[in-house]
């Protein structure tokens, strides 16, 4: 199993949702965050002060999936999540040792 | 040789006092009924206008701090108004300030004879109540204590903001009314010699001929240098140039400018104290005024800074109306105009280039907004209210007439000085009163509490809940 992590634009999130349900990726955490990478912040300027603004909205998409599908999950996010423009953001993969259902009890792949 | 040979038209008078029994005075009920309008349109100015304006451009966490300073300042400034404060500043005095014959509003309603006193107005034997007379000269004085807390907002101790308004409003705000607007009304003028006796009975500036007609000098330049001073002693915030203070909330700083606007037409036409043909002028200007001054600025920040913004055009706004004020009812519209463009452009400069020299941390730029806008309203009145530029000239009350020489150069010398008086007194009676205010009780709050922020460890309340 593979944890997915996407950071994504935020106006992007309805089409990679869709995107992953098409797939049958069963569910997901969404979560409003901030940061900055290529893309650095912006400046603001009020009257005479300037301020940076580094940290710049995202949003951040967590699923939990098959191995066996984690490429087409890549795919899926990527299409979509996709602008061509700096600041589109990053997919994080990383293993998953464990998954519980809390309310059965069901674990490994019959959780997700 | 004696400068005065015509009383001028400035706004404001008191009086109250006996009318000589020759006119035959009356209330008139038209120019009451604009004076409770216009009353109420200051008072919205102050609650919630000029807190809104300020509050939005704080940080989250000062938010209620400047809405409660804005609040209080006005409500205390308007009982002592009540107390001491009118009468020592639109009754007969000195030149300098005026006497005790309304303490607490004493004779104002006469039990013995059963009558109310009369205000005069600028017109011989139109009258108004006494009574809206104070009031509206009450939040007068309460607007120009409350404009101050902008400069030194987000840091300071709020018993040391109370207790500051307290003794300015005495020393700095009541005499420099009573120079500027204290006069005893045109109705005891027949001729020169009555002209000389009720001219050498009002204000010292008033006496010089300055022309002030809302209160460029005693609202404006008078907070704002205090306010300055205010920023100086004070100091800067914690973290000023290092650490983001941009505004928490530019919606309610353009409801504030909004409402700033539709209040100034009582501050402005109000000060005609009739509804009148210059209560009209004086309404046309606001309107054209500020609207020109609201292009000017953002048109300015589009040029040099790249992007017009929202509070630019909302700073625009208050920049034109402090600079019409001043001039209100004795300029002509295109006069107006020309002031609104100009205060729009060097305002902008007020709050960036002259910001930068003066080095203080006005926080909300009380000085670059309210000091600028108010001293280059001061000046440019003296020039357009030229008859020559389409301004009203001075009214010669010996003759009933408008007067027949106007002179641009003598009256800018007339209004540099009026401007420079009111800058060194605010200045002075400010730094003596903020000192006084530090030794007593201390003006800042501890750092810890400046970083956690005003609202909850001055007020023990929250302004969001999220």
């Amino acid at each position: 199993m593979k944890m997915i992590t996407a950071i994504i634009k935020p106006f992007k999130l309805d089409e990679v949702r869709e995107a992953l349900s098409e797939i049958n990726v069963q569910g997901m955490t969404v979560t409003e965050v901030k940061g900055f990478g290529r893309q650095k912040g912006h400046t603001e300027l009020y009257r005479g002060a300037e301020y940076v603004v580094d940290f710049l909205p995202k949003i951040k998409i967590e699923a939990a999936v098959d191995d066996a599908v984690v490429d087409q999950v890549i795919d899926a996010i990527q299409s979509a999540a996709r602008t061509g423009k700096i600041g589109d953001g990053k997919i994080f993969v990383a293993d998953l040792n464990q998954v519980i259902r809390i309310r059965t009890g069901e674990t490994g792949n019959d959780a997700l | 040789m004696k400068r005065i040979t015509t009383t001028i038209l400035t706004a404001m008078l008191g009086l109250g006092v006996a009318l000589p029994a020759m006119a035959a005075p009356s209330i008139n009920k038209g120019d009451t009924a604009w004076m409770f309008v216009s009353t109420l349109l200051v008072v919205m100015m102050v609650v919630p206008g000029l807190a809104l304006f300020y509050g939005g451009l704080v940080r989250a966490k000062n938010m209620l701090s400047v809405l409660m300073q804005v609040m209080m300042v006005f409500s205390l400034i308007i009982v002592l108004w009540c107390l001491y404060g009118y009468s020592l500043a639109f009754t007969p005095g000195n030149a300098f300030i005026g006497g005790f014959d309304r303490l607490f509003l004493n004779g104002i309603w006469d039990p013995a004879k059963g009558a109310f006193s009369m205000a005069a107005t600028f017109t011989k034997e139109a009258m108004i109540p006494e009574f809206i007379f104070v009031a509206f000269q009450g939040t007068f004085a309460a607007i120009t204590c409350a404009l101050i807390v902008g400069a030194f907002a987000e840091r300071a101790r709020f018993s040391a903001v109370l207790l500051f308004v307290v003794i300015w409003f005495t020393i700095g705000y009541l005499p420099v009314a009573h120079m500027v607007w204290f006069w005893a009304g045109p109705d005891a003028i027949t001729d020169a010699a009555s002209l000389e006796v009720v001219t050498a009975g009002a204000g010292y500036l008033w006496q010089q001929g300055a022309l002030d007609f809302a209160g460029g000098t005693v609202v404006h330049i008078n907070s704002a240098v205090a306010g300055l001073v205010g920023a100086y002693v004070i100091g800067k915030r914690i973290g000023y140039g290092r650490e983001s203070m941009a505004p928490h909330s530019l919606p309610l700083t353009m409801v504030g400018a909004s409402m700033l606007w539709v209040g100034w037409f009582g501050f402005n036409a109000g000060s005609a104290l009739e509804a009148g043909d210059v209560a009209a002028l004086a309404f046309i200007n606001t309107l054209l005024a500020t609207a020109a001054a609201t292009v000017s600025w953002a048109l300015g920040e589009w040029v040099f800074k790249r992007k017009p913004s929202m509070l630019g055009a909302a700073s625009g706004a208050v920049a034109g109306l402090v600079a019409i004020t001043p001039g209100a009812g004795f300029v002509g519209p295109m006069g107006a105009l020309v002031m609104g463009l100009l205060a729009g452009i060097i305002c902008l400069w007020g709050v960036t280039g002259l910001k930068r020299l003066l080095r203080a941390d006005d926080s909300l730029d009380v000085f670059g907004v309210h000091g600028v806008g108010g001293i280059l309203g001061a000046l440019l009145t003296g020039v357009f209210a030229a008859p020559s530029l389409g301004g009203q000239g001075v009214w010669d009350y010996t003759t009933n007439a408008m007067g027949t020489s106007y002179s641009i150069a003598s009256q800018l010398m007339v209004q540099l000085h009026a401007v420079g008086v009111t800058i060194i007194w605010s200045a002075v009676t400010a730094f003596i009163a903020f000192k006084l205010v530090d030794i007593v009780i201390g003006l800042r709050v501890p750092e810890d509490e400046e970083r956690e922020g005003l609202d909850v460890t001055s007020h023990g309340e929250s302004a969001y809940r999220y």
